[in-house]
């Protein structure tokens, strides 16, 4: 048998090992280190998948003042995808091994002083290696959130009888699912609740772009004085930071602020703008416009330059008048040229956690509905939900509801920008 | 005819103004103010003092939240505008395998919002002992901020010429040059925006440092007014207010500078061509 052979059935048993025979030491040294890492810590990777599979089975025992520590389910199930996407990369690792000296024999690659092997790997692997932080952010804090918030979907993970270390967690399959949509008062408050955020999401977003669009109309005339000023001004609310702001707005609405103050001098009476859930509600969409009109003007009035001139001029040619022109010209190319900012918009809205949390805590209170009031959006209520509640398998499937919602809307819409399609 | 409707336009203007500054004029104006409840507060001034200033740098640990803040503030602004402009260039620049699908996945993934992983995200940051630190605080803006940037970064980048690029790597230049020398410095608009708005996001986010932080001494400023005021923000609202003129004074003058280059970068890199 030639030496080649040899090789690439040495590849198949272990890391490195072709690269070795080969005589390319450098190469196979490195991936004999991962080799070796994984031989060092087998164990854990067992137990990172016995944990994933069985989510512990130790409960916590209570001996008078003693306790003896069972197994934690939630950590067990973190440990688990952890090792199993070190498993992932070890199985591309190994891949690329065997293909490696595939290559290596096709090509009859000759061994490289050690120099030019690593300005080699910076010359072909220069994507991957720039890419190597983003890729581990990446992976680590969106995607393995992501997973674990999927995977406790499927567990009985929740207060008060599933908490670790105190008691184990169970996979259940699809019993949350079930439980969720068949209870009436998971069901009704996630129906109430997800209408709310949906009218909350459509309505700030449209007040926004509504409230933009007149504004830079208006700063786009060429007989407007004093335009930077009236556009710094504008720009202010940019400026100061959201939760300042609105912990401003909801005292200076609150019963005792100074604008009940004023309105029971001038009128007699005073509105209980946060009691009221149907002002309340007017109110926060008001509120948020103070936030966000900015936003679109600075959008909308770069998008109106973009407006080529001779399309209007030919309008004008045929003696359309203003109004005319801006229905049936200018505004069908604005809302196409700013659609992808129209949507974000809207998903950004419809997770708006801080213009409910910070001016109304989501209520007036409703005891109709499942932990949440008046005001609350399925975002501030999956806070309470967690974080009050401790309901971690129900939040989850409403978080996966919401994700696979948003998700579809938004790709519809960036799928068709630029920046998307250049990507080929 | 004219004339009126130049009347109904500025007059238009000037309510949109006035109800832009009114909110922040009683703030500064409850700043100064020596009665220190919600009840008295007003629209006019009744007096001047710097006396809430005073207590606020006495009395609370303002100062250091400030500190710790300006420190994350200024780390994250760094390592997510090299991270961030790095990764915008391999998309943009560079052919690889399932680029496209890594766009979509990336795209699609940052729907997600992290605030909801939070419980997730939590539970790793105790497994990598990342708890309570400042790293792990980093680590959740860096990972935050990255998919959308990304996505907008590249958009800006897709717009130099790769002529540009293609003269230089014939002149003799590497990969990391081109990028340092050509492309970064042409794309300055955006870098600016991304430099602002991750240096922003700390002085503004107060849900990620109150679930990931627990010594009170690392609080951040959000955080650390947040929780002071919380409890009586009716009765001692004068200082609530000076307070908050504290947090947004920096950002504004930061904000009414650099006003040109964010607006240029937020509308060449997202809206539709």
């Amino acid at each position: 048998m030639k030496k080649q052979q040899i090789a690439q059935i040495a590849s198949y048993f272990g890391l490195g090992f072709g690269h070795f025979i080969l005589g390319h030491k450098l190469q196979g040294a490195i991936l004999f280190c991962v080799e070796l890492i994984v031989i060092f810590f087998n164990l854990a990777f067992i137990k990172g998948i016995w944990g994933l599979i069985t989510l512990g089975e130790t409960v916590q025992k209570m001996d008078g003042f003693s306790v003896t520590q069972g197994d934690h389910s939630i950590f067990l199930l973190v440990d688990g995808v952890l090792m199993l996407g070190l498993l992932v990369i070890i199985l591309i690792i190994y891949i690329y091994n065997i293909s490696s000296v595939k290559h290596i024999i096709k090509d009859n690659l000759q061994v490289l002083p050690p120099l030019k092997f690593f300005k080699n790997i910076y010359e072909n692997y220069f994507v991957a290696l720039i890419l190597i932080p983003a890729g581990i952010l990446f992976l680590l804090f969106t995607l393995m959130p992501l997973i674990i918030t999927v995977l406790i979907a499927f567990t009985n993970y929740s207060a008060p009888d599933h908490i670790p270390p105190r008691n184990l967690v169970d996979w259940v399959g699809f019993k949350t699912f079930t439980n969720f949509f068949s209870m009436p008062l998971w069901s009704s408050t996630f129906f109430r609740v997800g209408i709310w955020t949906i009218v909350w999401a459509i309505s700030s977003t449209f007040t926004c772009y509504f409230g933009g669009l007149c504004l830079s109309l208006i700063l786009k005339r060429k007989d407007i004085l004093f335009k930077k000023v009236w556009r710094t001004i504008f720009i202010l609310p940019w400026a100061i930071p959201d939760f300042v702001s609105l912990l401003v707005f909801r005292l200076l609405f609150s019963g005792v602020g100074p604008l009940n103050t004023l309105l029971e001098q001038l009128i007699g009476f005073k509105i209980h703008f946060w009691s009221d859930p149907i002002l309340a509600k007017i109110t926060i969409v008001l509120i948020n416009m103070w936030l966000g009109v900015l936003y679109f003007m600075v959008m909308v009035s770069a998008a109106l330059t973009n407006i080529p001139a001779d399309i209007c001029e030919a309008a004008d040619v045929d003696g359309a008048n203003a109004i005319r022109k801006f229905w049936n010209i200018t505004l069908p190319i604005l809302l196409l040229q700013t659609s992808p900012i129209i949507i974000l918009t809207f998903a950004m809205n419809f997770n708006n956690f801080n213009s409910i949390f910070l001016l109304t805590n989501g209520g007036p209170v409703d005891s109709s509905l499942q932990y949440a009031g008046h005001t609350d959006i399925l975002i501030t209520w999956l806070y309470k939900l967690t974080l009050q509640q401790n309901q971690y398998n129900i939040s989850s499937v409403i978080s996966l509801l919401l994700f696979v919602f948003l998700a579809i809307v938004s790709f519809l819409q960036l799928s068709k920008t630029k920046s998307f399609k250049e990507g080929e | 005819m004219k004339v009126l409707e130049r009347i109904v336009i500025y007059a238009f203007l000037i309510l949109c103004s006035l109800l832009v500054i009114l909110p922040i004029l009683w703030i500064v104006i409850s700043s100064i103010q020596p009665s220190s409840s919600l009840y008295s507060s007003s629209f006019i001034p009744k007096g001047f003092t710097l006396k809430h200033f005073y207590t606020i740098f006495t009395e609370t640990n303002f100062p250091l939240w400030y500190l710790n803040t300006l420190k994350i503030a200024l780390i994250n602004m760094v390592v997510s505008v090299s991270i961030t402009t790095l990764a915008a260039y391999a998309f943009s620049r560079y052919r690889f395998a399932f680029k496209k699908n890594i766009m979509t996945s990336i795209l699609l993934l940052q729907m997600f919002p992290s605030f909801i992983a939070m419980t997730a995200i939590y539970i790793i940051m105790t497994k990598l002992s990342l708890l309570d630190t400042y790293l792990g605080l980093l680590l959740v803006y860096l990972a935050g901020q990255l998919p959308y940037n990304t996505w907008l970064v590249k958009g800006y980048l897709d717009r130099i010429p790769k002529e540009l690029d293609e003269a230089a790597k014939i002149d003799g230049a590497g990969h990391f040059t081109i990028f340092l020398k050509i492309i970064f410095p042409l794309a300055r608009p955006i870098v600016v925006l991304l430099a602002t708005t991750n240096f922003i996001a700390p002085w503004f986010d107060y849900i990620s440092p109150s679930i990931l932080l627990r010594t009170s001494s690392k609080k951040t400023l959000a955080v650390g007014i947040f929780e002071w005021i919380s409890g009586f923000a009716n009765d001692n609202f004068t200082q609530f207010a000076s307070a908050s003129l504290l947090v947004a004074i920096p950002i504004t003058i930061l904000f009414i500078l650099l006003q040109k280059h964010i607006v240029e970068g937020l509308t060449q890199g997202a809206v539709k061509s």
